[in-house]
């Protein structure tokens, strides 16, 4: 739209027609105050807070539902506003408990910041509150009645933006109050939103209220550990006796790819690190069979020293190495370093959720092909094709239906299954559980590959009359029908995809090489020279043990050692325990997993919140996380693979290119405890300073990632900053292997599971209670 | 049921087939009905604004907008249907106008809305009676039947090759629909609380659709105006203010009742001549002129037209023209906490001011009354009301405001007179006018 020039408190300012007054002034920085306005939900003009004196107008008008117009002259805070926003105050105020100082909200209160700015600080009424008693409406959402002003923002939310629409207003007048749907619980999604929005402190969080002051925290902006969507979430963090523990999860800062947005994973879902039965001391499996916890120097003595013996009696092919989905890109990258220049093998795997390598197979270098999350929020038409983001991928869902809502984007979903979101879809196609290839042939031209009705051509027509196209589709497609997808999808004008993967780090994990036939960027293993120039050693050439192979190799005797990071195997694909008694197992992880409890060593990891690095989401989002938490005892498992190397002979310096000349520093001369080293990285990396000088510096091993995966060439002022990438990377140029195992196991999560870590959560455990146990009341009703 | 009064200073325009049965429609017929909406037919869209226009009829629900201005705003073109709505929430205190509308002339509101119709290009109306009107939809709902029975309304009205449909509609029970985008929430279905102007419902209204809203009353003038044509119509009343209306005149008089006057009429005069003067011989203290959300006039102040301009110099509104006459033995205090009792019951909570204000007003003028008050109240509610004014969501908070504002103005000794423990002065009196 065209721009109109209007005047703001004397100021020229410049805006597109039809932008809002109080989004028009807040891009200029001028703060108008409002409680019920909130960006991309319906206009409310409730609270009236945001009232303003235009010129020509008989009464203040409300900046949140006035379009500038060319000529408009504007007063944003006259005696007149502020005596009229005072007196709102002091109305809200008269009913509202000035319970404040015990209040979740005080110190993160808008209203206290407005009674703050327009001092509305004489009590004018003698007639008592109106008090009502708090309720529970779900294991993670409490509604404190009294407290709430009525601006209806988690009504909208939950409706709008969610699509869920558990919440609305019963009553009137001064009786008013928000409502849950299951007349006194929610019956919804648990994301959190409402809470995430509300201004003041009515809504708060079953996992956060009354366990600290906002102030008392501090607030580390990270990377969500649970899905592929890699939202932003910022945890609450407070010094504790063992450590720093997290106390809250939210979404305050909107700055991350997910904008508003956080689903209840990312909100709830970290309380799994506070947990008491962490392992917080290393074990080692004693004569007796049994685990004893021992120092980590013996731990690390005895483990590296075993697997240099099996490494020199039967060579590296009789180790195996299982990487995870949750543990950063350095840690990934590193762990295939380590295996493949240490340990000597390529057999190295890990549970993979989406078939990334005939991905990039199928896009065969072409660039500029793939979508990062935010173009899901903007792309004027998507295609859907399987999976069920509003479980699997809840910022993507998000994403999708605002992108209908606000921008009335086209998308079109074709699932075996009625999933929610062909609530937006413009057209919806329900195929058969195995029709997902043969629908790729009929969109493809092949008429005769499905049998077609009035539904189907129109689908088929519409996507293709589509100028751009945006292809988002889940595990249901492999291998070749990835090829058919591509071939297809680059067949149309202008076409982007996205492959959607389960966890935090699925696609760093593929992207990183851990993967038995592929170096990091997708480098076959029999084409290294580069990693050989860089790395100075050699590689093992030939292709390793995949995942079940490595299993398969054990329960023949083939593997005598085995190294699990970060990952449970064992509970995932169903392993007999059995196999795995002749192999000298190693297992990093937070807790006593079916898999560690088999190991031979089990070294205390930390988790994706007590560390820093770089994820890399299912869209190819490469984003920093920060270390926000601590617990004593537990170590990165960068630095166990970097102590492990280094004990069993390596230098550690090949391993992690830092200090660039200057003298190994393990840490010790500082004192360092876990986490240090990152902490310190992190302010060198802001300030542009080298040479890193630990080797347990993630940075350091980010340089070379970035110089031997040209698509990991992103700025490290982005990645600090949080920002957009300026350019979405393009997976490399591989060759398709002719014919590839399929290995995909979809971790099929819920709204509320997250694989094992998930079941380490209890608050999600709650919700899970909660969803499962069927209320009576309701069975009656839809 | 309310007895139906008459007076020979009356001019019988809208009210000329009361008391005749007119319910009935062959009665209607018989007095003149369905023609209007014929001629119309006949002559066409240009000549029904035209005389619409000339009429200078001005809505009747209590703004006064130009009804053939409103009429025009509908675009000709609309991808989406057009309506006509009848609004018929009445409800606020002092005023049973369109009440006798419905019950002795329901034929005129289907003629007025099948016109309007005619005028903007729709082929649909609702009639939307207040919730407590119930008794009256089965009366409505009645004529809606015969009509569609003569073939009066469904498809080719009169030959015309326009087809014409008509609901009937009750709310729940809420005052704020009556504002007019709340009753298009309400007869949606929804909740009743009003929507962001603009769009005006002439662009976007019912169901999106352009809608026009009428009150009853002014529906059921025009097919009177089309009879009698709109000149002859706009020379019964006043200067800009055409035409004839239907005055509620309860509380403290002696002869109660609906009166068809002209525009411009004496308020003094309505009260002592057409009323028959204060009741029980006592004199006279204030008037409540159109409704209860208008300002109190004192009995000093109530030698003015009752027009929407002559009103509006008083100080005053016209509103919905039900006059409240309030006598000598009446404690304003009580009134000024009765009419905030009905403001406070019926905000329906959407904006602050006026969810926050009512409740503390009521609750301040509460205890004024009941003898807790003390002397910074009274500037208080002066306060809570001048910071609802102008600052609510809709018209609902004025509506709350402007009265109080004028109680405590006009009889802020009343209010003083019960400070500090003192009992109300007038307990003995019988209960205020307006219940």
């Amino acid at each position: 739209m065209a721009d109109v020039t209007f005047t703001v408190d004397g100021k020229k300012l410049t805006a597109p027609a039809g932008t809002l007054l109080i989004d028009a002034c807040k891009n200029a920085g001028i703060e108008i105050p409002a409680f019920c306005y909130y960006p991309n939900l319906s206009l409310q003009a409730a609270c009236r807070m945001c009232v303003v004196r235009i010129e020509k107008m008989p009464k203040l008008q409300t900046a949140c539902t006035t379009p500038v117009a060319e000529g408009m002259v504007v007063q944003s805070e006259t005696d007149e506003i502020k005596q009229a926003r005072k007196a709102t105050i002091e109305l809200l105020l008269g009913n509202h408990p000035l319970d404040c100082p015990v209040c979740d909200a005080g110190g993160e209160c808008e209203l206290q910041d407005m009674t703050f700015k327009y001092g509305a600080a004489e009590s004018k009424y003698i007639e008592i509150k109106q008090h009502r008693e708090e309720q529970q409406w779900s294991p993670v959402v409490y509604f404190d009645r009294p407290r709430c002003i009525l601006c209806y923002r988690c009504v909208r939310v939950c409706g709008e933006g969610m699509d869920v629409w558990a919440l609305g207003v019963e009553n009137r007048g001064v009786s008013s109050v928000i409502a849950p749907n299951g007349q006194d619980h929610l019956n919804c999604e648990e994301c959190g939103m409402c809470i995430d929005l509300c201004p003041v402190g009515a809504l708060t969080s079953g996992t956060y209220r009354y366990k600290t002051r906002p102030w008392e925290m501090n607030h580390v902006a990270t990377i969500c550990t649970h899905c592929g969507d890699g939202c932003k979430t910022t945890l609450g963090v407070r010094s504790v006796n063992d450590g720093v523990e997290i106390i809250r999860g939210d979404n305050r800062d909107k700055s991350g790819i997910n904008g508003d947005f956080l689903c209840n994973k990312g909100r709830y879902g970290f309380d799994f690190a506070n947990r008491t039965d962490r392992l917080t001391k290393p074990l080692v499996r004693q004569a007796d069979g049994k685990f004893a916890e021992v120092s980590w120097d013996k731990a690390l003595d005895f483990a590296a020293k075993k697997l240099r013996e099996i490494r020199e009696a039967k060579g590296g092919q009789a180790i195996g190495v299982i990487g995870s989905n949750r543990t950063t890109n350095e840690e990934n990258y590193l762990l295939q370093k380590f295996a493949r220049t240490i340990l000597g093998t390529n057999n190295i795997d890990h549970h993979r959720t989406a078939d990334y390598v005939s991905f990039a197979s199928a896009l065969n270098g072409k660039s500029g092909r793939t979508a990062g999350l935010r173009d899901t929020t903007s792309a004027p038409a998507i295609l859907l094709l399987g999976n069920n983001p509003t479980d699997q991928h809840p910022a993507l869902a998000w994403n999708l239906r605002s992108n209908v809502r606000l921008n009335r984007s086209r998308l079109y979903v074709a699932n075996h299954a009625e999933i929610k979101l062909r609530r937006q879809a413009k057209s919806f196609l329900q195929i058969p559980q195995d029709g997902y290839a043969s629908l790729i042939q009929y969109l493809g031209g092949n008429d005769g590959a499905i049998a077609a009705d009035d539904n189907t051509t129109a689908f088929r027509d519409a996507i293709r009359k589509e100028e751009s196209l945006l292809i988002v589709f889940g595990s249901e497609y492999r291998g070749r029908d990835i090829q058919a997808l591509v071939e297809f999808g680059l067949s149309l004008p202008n076409t982007k995809f996205a492959a959607l993967g389960d966890y935090a780090n699925s696609r760093g994990a593929a992207d990183m090489g851990l993967l038995p036939d592929l170096l990091p960027g997708y480098v076959p293993v029999n084409d290294a020279a580069h990693f050989v120039d860089e790395y100075g050693a050699t590689l093992p050439t030939t292709a390793g043990l995949d995942l079940l192979q490595m299993f398969d190799a054990a329960r023949n005797g083939d593997l005598a050692a085995l190294y699990v990071v970060g990952s449970n195997p064992v509970s995932r694909y169903g392993v007999d325990p059995s196999a795995l008694k002749n192999t000298f197992l190693v297992v990093q992880d937070m807790f006593l997993t079916e898999t560690a409890q088999l190991a031979d060593v089990v070294f205390p990891a930390a988790n994706l919140y007590e560390k820093a690095g770089t994820v890399t989401n299912t869209y190819g989002d490469i984003q920093l996380v920060k270390k926000a938490a601590d617990k004593a005892g537990v170590r990165t498992d960068f630095e166990l693979i970097v102590r492990l190397a280094d004990r069993m002979g390596a230098d550690p310096k090949k391993l992690v290119p830092f200090g660039r000349g200057s003298f190994a520093d393990m840490g010790q001369t500082r004192g360092a405890q876990s986490g240090e080293a990152d902490r310190h990285a992190v302010w060198l990396a802001a300030n542009h300073l080298e040479p890193k000088l630990s080797p347990f510096d993630p940075f350091a091993t980010l340089d070379e990632i970035q110089r031997l995966v040209p698509s990991y060439h992103v700025s490290r002022l982005e990645l600090l900053t949080g920002s957009e990438q300026p350019e979405k990377f393009d997976l490399v140029q591989i060759q398709p292997a002719a014919s590839r195992r399929d290995l995909v196991l979809p971790a099929e999560d819920t709204l509320f599971t997250s694989g094992t870590l998930g079941r380490y959560s209890g608050m999600l455990k709650d919700i899970v209670e909660s969803h499962t146990t069927p209320n009576p009341a309701e069975t009656a009703a839809d | 049921m309310p007895r139906l009064v008459f007076h020979p200073e009356e001019v019988k325009i809208i009210s000329r087939r009361f008391g005749q049965g007119a319910a009935d429609i062959d009665k209607y017929i018989a007095l003149d009905g369905y023609k209007a909406v014929q001629t119309a037919i006949e002559k066409g869209v240009d000549w029904i604004i035209a005389e619409m226009k000339a009429s200078g009829l001005r809505g009747r629900g209590g703004a006064g907008f130009p009804t053939g201005m409103k009429w025009s705003f509908v675009p000709k073109q609309s991808e989406r249907p057009k309506y006509v709505l009848v609004n018929g929430d009445e409800s606020e205190p002092g005023t049973c106008k369109d009440h006798v509308i419905f019950l002795h002339d329901p034929h005129a509101v289907i003629e007025g809305t099948m016109i309007a119709g005619l005028a903007i290009g729709s082929k649909m109306g609702f009639i939307y009676l207040r919730g407590e009107y119930r008794y009256l939809l089965k009366i409505m709902e009645k004529a809606v039947a015969d009509a569609y029975a003569k073939g009066f309304l469904g498809k080719n009205i009169f030959g015309s090759g326009i087809d014409f449909d008509i609901v009937t509609q009750t709310g729940a029970g809420a005052y704020e629909v009556g504002e007019e985008s709340a009753l298009m929430e309400s007869l949606e279905g929804k909740r009743g609380v009003p929507r962001i102007k603009p769009p005006f419902p002439a662009v976007v209204g019912l169901y999106g659709g352009p809608t026009v809203i009428n009150n009853a009353e002014t529906i059921a003038s025009v097919p009177h105006i089309l009879l009698m044509g709109g000149e002859a119509y706009a020379k019964v009343g006043s200067e800009r203010n055409g035409g004839t209306r239907l005055f509620g005149i309860s509380g403290h008089v002696v002869n109660p009742g609906v009166y068809e006057l002209p525009m411009g009429y004496n308020l003094k005069k309505a009260i002592y001549e057409v009323g028959g003067g204060i009741s029980n011989g006592r004199k006279l203290k204030a008037v409540v002129p159109g409704g209860s959300s208008t300002p109190v006039l004192t009995a000093d102040e109530i030698d003015v037209g009752l027009d929407f301009d002559q009103m509006g110099k008083a100080g005053t509104m016209l509103g919905s023209g039900g006059i409240v006459v309030i006598d000598d033995q009446t404690c304003m205090v009580e009134f000024a906490l009765r009419t905030i009792k009905f403001y406070q019951h019926e905000s329906c909570g959407w904006c602050i001011p006026c969810r926050e204000g009512t409740d503390w007003l009521k609750k301040t003028i509460g205890r004024v009354h009941a003898g807790g008050g003390v002397a910074k109240d009274l500037d208080n509610i002066r306060y809570l009301a001048e910071n609802m004014l102008g600052r609510t969501f809709c018209p609902l908070g004025d509506a709350a405001a402007m009265p109080t504002i004028g109680f405590i103005k006009k009889f802020r000794h009343e209010f003083e007179d019960h400070l500090n423990g003192k009992p109300c002065p007038y307990a003995h009196a019988e209960e205020p006018a307006l219940v």
